[in-house]
C-alpha cells in the first residue's frame, strides 16, 4: 500500500480489520425468548448483527463483544458467554 | 495606500482579503479584536464566508479542520490557552495535511494566569507539523498572513501554518500599514484548489488508523512537507515582494552584522528594540548586530549558520523557556545546532516572560553577558522577591 497523503483512505477499508478477535464474551442468543424485535440489529455499534429466516446471527469477525445487544434486549434473550478461544 | 491601524484590525482586514469560506474561532485576550472585526465583516455581508460561533477553541479547530477537508479555505486566531486547549486538534490538522491558516497573538500560559506577552504558546506547538512565521511590526505580521496561505496551499506542501505576532505589543498597537487591494491579493492568492476532499459522492476518510507497520512513514512525510514549505515560503516571500514592494524571501533577516563581534538572534517584536539598541552600541564602539527569525518552523538552520558565520558570540533572546532544558530557552540550542563545529559560542537568555518590558539597556547588559561567556539563564530576575 502506498501512503496517501493526509492518511486518507476509501470507504470499506475497516472491513480488511477484522476486530472479533479482540472479544473477550461472546453473545448468545436463546430463540425461546427471542422475538425477533430487532432492537439488538439497530443498537449493535459494529453492524454485526443480523437476522436469517428467523434466526439471529452475530458476525464473529467484527462483533468486539461489547454486550450492548444484551444490555438492550427487551427480552433478555442475549447473554454474554466467556470465550474459549 | 498607508493607513494608520490597529495591529489585530490590520490582520482582520488581511484574512478577509485571503477570501477565507469559512472562519470559526473563540475569543480569547488579546486575539479578541481579531475575530470581533471578522464577525462584524461577516455580519456587515463585506466577507462572504460562514462564521461559526462554538463554545470553545477545541471546538473551533475542530470546526475548522472538517471545513478544510470539505476543500474550503479557513482562517482562525487564538492565544494561550486557547491554544492549549486546541492542542489535540493541532496536530490533527497537521496529519490530516490541511492547509489551515491561524493567527497566534502571542501570550503566557497559566499557570500563574497571564494575559501578558511571550512567546511560550506557539513555541510550545514547535513539532505539531504547523510552519511557524513570527512578526516583528504590524506590517510584516499582516503580509506574512497572505505568504501563508500561498505556501500552505502548494500540494507539495499541504501543511498548516502559524502567523505569531506579538500580543498587546503588537496586536493592540496602532501602527502605518500598507493593506493591498482585494484585485491585488486575487491576483497574488488564486482560489485554493484541494488535493482530496470529503465529497459525499466520492466518499473518503482522512487521518484513519495507521498500525505500527506505517505510522512512522506519515510522520516522515510531513517532515519532508515540511522542508518543502521553506521553499515555498520563500518563493510566496519573492512573488510578494516583486509585487508589493517587500521581500520576504529570506526566513531572516540580518540586521548590522558586518564584522559584528556579538549577535542577537531573536523573534518577533523585540527586534525593533533591539535594532535600536545596536545602533547606540555601535556609536559607543560596541560592534553589535541581530538576526531575526521570521521562519521558525522549518528552522532555517543554513541561513542562521551563514548569517552568524565568523561572529564569536551569539546571544539568544528567547520569550519562552523549555523547563528542565540546559540552555533553559528553546531557540537557543537551534541555534547553537544550527553552528555546531563552527567554534561560534551560543548563549539563551531567558527575557520578557509573562509580559516583563524589555528595554534597550536589558539588551546592552545581555550582550556584555554574552561577552563574559556568561548565559544560559534568566535574564532581569527581580532577586529581592526570591
Amino acid at each position: 500500500m502506498a501512503l496517501r497523503i493526509g492518511c486518507a483512505a476509501e470507504p470499506g477499508r475497516a472491513q480488511n480489520n477484522k476486530t472479533g478477535s479482540w472479544r473477550v464474551f461472546m453473545p448468545v442468543v436463546d430463540m425461546e425468548k427471542c422475538t425477533l424485535c430487532g432492537t439488538c440489529i439497530l443498537i449493535c455499534p459494529e453492524t454485526s448483527v443480523s437476522e436469517k429466516d428467523g434466526n439471529i446471527l452475530f458476525d464473529l469477525d467484527f462483533c468486539k463483544g461489547c454486550g450492548v445487544c444484551a444490555r438492550e434486549c427487551p427480552g433478555d434473550a442475549i447473554t454474554m458467554i466467556q470465550e474459549e478461544k | 495606500m498607508l493607513q494608520i491601524m490597529e495591529g489585530s484590525h490590520a490582520v482582520a482586514e488581511a484574512a478577509k482579503l485571503c477570501r477565507p469560506e469559512v472562519v470559526s474561532a473563540y475569543p480569547i485576550t488579546p486575539q479578541t479584536h481579531i475575530v470581533e472585526r471578522l464577525a462584524e465583516m461577516v455580519a456587515d455581508g463585506e466577507l462572504d464566508a460562514e462564521y461559526m460561533c462554538v463554545e470553545s477553541e477545541l471546538s473551533a479547530l475542530s470546526v475548522c479542520l472538517g471545513a478544510s477537508a470539505t476543500g474550503s479555505r479557513v482562517y482562525s486566531a487564538t492565544s494561550s490557552q486557547g491554544l492549549m486547549l486546541m492542542a489535540e486538534v493541532v496536530f490533527n490538522v497537521a496529519g490530516m495535511r490541511q492547509p489551515i491558516v491561524m493567527s497566534i497573538v502571542n501570550r503566557a500560559l497559566g499557570a500563574p494566569l497571564s494575559i501578558w506577552n511571550d512567546q511560550q504558546d506557539s513555541i510550545s506547538l514547535r513539532d505539531s507539523g504547523w510552519f511557524q512565521l513570527y512578526g516583528e511590526d504590524v506590517q510584516e505580521m499582516t503580509d506574512q498572513h497572505f505568504i501563508a496561505y500561498k505556501a500552505a496551499e502548494q500540494h507539495d506542501v499541504l501543511l498548516p501554518g502559524f502567523v505569531c505576532f506579538d500580543g498587546f505589543i503588537l496586536s493592540h498597537t496602532y501602527e502605518p500599514v500598507d493593506i493591498p487591494t482585494q484585485e491585488e491579493i486575487d491576483a497574488f492568492l488564486p482560489p485554493y484548489v484541494p488535493y482530496n476532499k470529503l465529497d459525499a459522492k466520492a466518499p473518503l476518510s482522512m487521518g484513519m488508523y495507521a498500525t505500527p507497520d506505517y505510522y512512522m512513514e506519515f510522520r516522515y512525510e510531513t517532515d519532508q512537507a515540511m522542508k518543502r514549505a521553506g521553499d515555498a515560503i520563500s518563493a510566496a516571500g519573492r512573488e510578494f515582494g516583486e509585487m508589493f514592494g517587500r521581500d520576504y524571501s529570506a526566513h531572516t533577516e540580518s540586521y548590522r552584522m558586518d564584522d559584528a563581534d556579538v549577535a542577537f538572534v531573536a523573534l518577533g517584536s523585540i527586534c525593533g528594540t533591539v535594532k535600536d539598541a545596536i545602533d547606540e552600541m555601535r556609536a559607543d564602539g560596541i560592534k553589535a548586530g541581530l538576526v531575526k527569525i521570521r521562519t521558525f518552523r522549518p528552522f532555517p538552520a543554513e541561513e542562521i549558520a551563514q548569517a552568524l558565520a565568523g561572529v564569536p558570540k551569539v546571544a539568544v533572546l528567547e520569550k519562552n523557556i523549555s523547563v528542565g532544558s540546559a540552555m533553559k530557552g528553546a531557540v537557543g540550542p537551534e541555534v547553537k545546532d544550527a553552528v555546531t563545529g563552527t567554534g561560534i559560542d551560543v548563549y539563551s537568555y531567558v527575557i520578557g516572560l509573562g509580559g516583563r518590558d524589555i528595554r534597550k539597556k536589558d539588551i546592552r547588559a545581555v550582550a556584555a553577558l554574552a561577552e563574559k561567556g556568561v548565559g544560559n539563564m534568566f535574564y532581569g530576575l527581580r532577586t529581592e522577591v526570591l
